[in-house]
């Protein structure tokens, strides 16, 4: 910036002063579309080459282009655990939304219930879900069951605390502008609290999507015998290392995937909270 | 007859009677169509009275009788725009000035099927506000007028007999507050609903108002009233008139013999 305020004043009558701005913004939009590309592959080369320049065994930390290999040969087996893991994330990723949203409007809804639930909730929300699962598998066996449980149980509260927290934080005014035309509670939570809460509520899928994939996982190299955390416990346990690492690869991708979709999600349906600008611009300056 | 009738209300802020006592014998009467405006020292109590009024707050003591009807509730034949527009932000501008069509009895369950007549209804009263053109817009794409102006239209859309105005141009600069001036005059002229306009503005009270009310510092009630015989319609000039003059220069004593009484 420091040299362009001279230029703009030299030929200021004849030319609107946004216009010398506009190229190094356009440069930097272009840039914005590929810099994570780019941060990715740096990611891969520098790894790649920290592994051959330290010569590091590939049962201690594989290289990438091995990690792409194995995935390679095991591309099946990887698939069909991927998908298992995936449906197992989803369904309950899909409870917790549900759960979280209709308890959030409950809890938010009514300053009684809020502070009569809260430190409950919160209470219950510091026990490690590791801990609950050989719980789950002593109540539903081992399978697909705990896992489901277990992406619910942690990625519910952050929806859950987000949708109270949009609900309650309604301005009074808006509310009273409901309230002179006669509406009753629940239109004023249908029309002005769940609405504002949009925003809040699609913050917390982003954050719920990858915590949901964390529980999955974390309960499948405990207690299944599918899924993508098999999979990885299996290949260390042969030390196939390179594979188990092809695994954790394999769930980035979806967790990146599903980030994606709430994100499209969002923008679709909240553009109003953003004031229209494109998403990624506003953390920037 | 009396359409709005406020007989000896007093109204205590919280709840163990320890509050802020923001009303005290506070008597009011408005007939059918009047335009009365109440105008007061700041902190008077004037927005509490629009509250009393519409039913938001529940009197402490006293009766509230609206249309003929005791106010226990939120009443559904009042329009209500507040000095600050409070738009919802995720709805367009027609979207917000249908609003009270969603919620208010018949309109709600008439909308569905006759949404093209609504939806002219809402474009001609924007048209109207001179907001033509901006029905898609959201309301952060409005200026602060532009908003006050489509607050203005939301307060009408469902026909109500009753009007409350709550300081709604106070936060405009003076060109624009004038020309909504107009613009609610000629609402009222083609509408005749009853309008209570609560404001600190003198000029305002005098120029729209057929009736203007001085309350008196808290806890507010009604000091002095005076009629406003000027012809209508009426312009912009005549606030500069003698008449005006003379009856703003009247109230402005009122408030200051009130603001000395209360210090």
């Amino acid at each position: 910036m420091s040299g362009k305020p001279d230029m703009v004043a030299s030929d200021a009558l004849d030319a609107p002063p946004a216009r010398p701005r506009k190229r190094p913004l356009l440069r930097r939009k272009a840039l914005r579309r590929v810099l994570p590309w780019i941060v990715i592959v740096a990611i891969f080369v520098l790894w790649e080459f920290v592994v051959r320049a330290f010569a590091i065994e590939q049962f201690v930390l594989p290289a990438p282009s091995a990690v792409f290999a194995a995935g390679w040969e095991w591309r099946w087996p990887i698939l069909e655990n991927s998908w298992q893991t995936f449906m197992t994330t989803v369904v309950g990723f899909g409870f917790a939304v549900i759960f979280g949203l209709v308890a959030g409007v409950v809890i938010g809804s009514s300053t009684l219930v809020y502070d009569g639930f809260y430190p409950a909730l919160v209470g219950f929300n510091s026990i490690p879900k590791v801990a609950v699962i050989p719980i789950l598998v002593i109540w539903f066996g081992i399978g697909t069951v705990p896992a489901i449980i277990t992406a619910f149980l942690i990625s519910f509260f952050p929806i859950l605390v987000n949708v109270a927290a949009g609900i309650a934080t309604v301005e009074p005014e808006l509310k009273d502008v409901l309230r002179a035309l006669g509406a009753r509670r629940w239109q004023v939570i249908q029309k002005v609290g769940l609405p504002r809460s949009m925003p809040y509520f699609f913050a917390s899928l982003k954050v719920a999507i990858t915590f949901a994939f964390v529980g999955s996982i974390v309960a499948e190299t405990v207690a299944a015998n599918k899924g993508i955390g098999n999979l990885m416990l299996v290949a260390s346990s042969r030390f196939e290392v390179p594979l188990a690492f092809a695994g954790l690869l394999m769930t980035s991708i979806m967790g990146i995937g599903m980030y994606l979709v709430a994100t499209f999600v969002e923008r679709r349906t909240t553009g109003w909270a953003t004031r229209g600008v494109d998403m990624a611009v506003t953390p920037g300056t | 007859m009396n359409f709005v009738d406020l007989d000896r209300v007093s109204l205590r802020y919280g709840e163990d009677g320890d509050g802020t006592l923001a009303l005290q014998g506070t008597t009011l009467r408005v007939t059918s169509g009047e335009f009365v405006a109440v105008v007061g020292p700041s902190g008077c109590g004037k927005s509490t009275l629009m509250k009393v009024v519409t039913g938001l707050w529940p009197p402490t003591a006293g009766t509230v009788i609206v249309s003929g009807r005791e106010v226990t509730a939120p009443l559904s034949i009042v329009g209500m725009a507040f000095q600050n527009p409070t738009l919802l932000p995720w709805r367009t501008t027609l979207d917000n000035v249908m609003l009270p069509l969603e919620i208010v009895s018949p309109h709600c369950s008439r909308l569905r099927k006759e949404r093209a007549a609504y939806v002219a209804k809402a474009r001609d009263l924007l048209a109207l506000v001179g907001l033509k053109g901006f029905e898609d817009h959201f309301p952060w794409q409005l200026s602060g007028g532009m908003q006050q102006r489509a607050s203005l239209c939301r307060a009408l859309i469902h026909d109500p007999s009753l009007l409350m105005l709550d300081e709604p141009f106070a936060a405009l600069d003076m060109f624009t507050r004038e020309e909504l001036w107009l613009a609610v005059q000629d609402l009222w002229l083609a509408r005749a609903p009853t309008v209570i306009l609560v404001t600190h503005d003198l000029r305002e009270a005098v120029f729209l108002a057929d009736r203007v009310l001085v309350m008196s510092a808290r806890p507010g009630r009604i000091i002095a009233e005076r009629a406003v015989d000027l012809p209508r319609p009426r312009r912009l000039e005549m606030t500069y008139e003698p008449l005006s003059v003379a009856l703003v220069q009247e109230l402005r004593e009122h408030i200051s013999a009130a603001r000395a009484a209360a210090a």
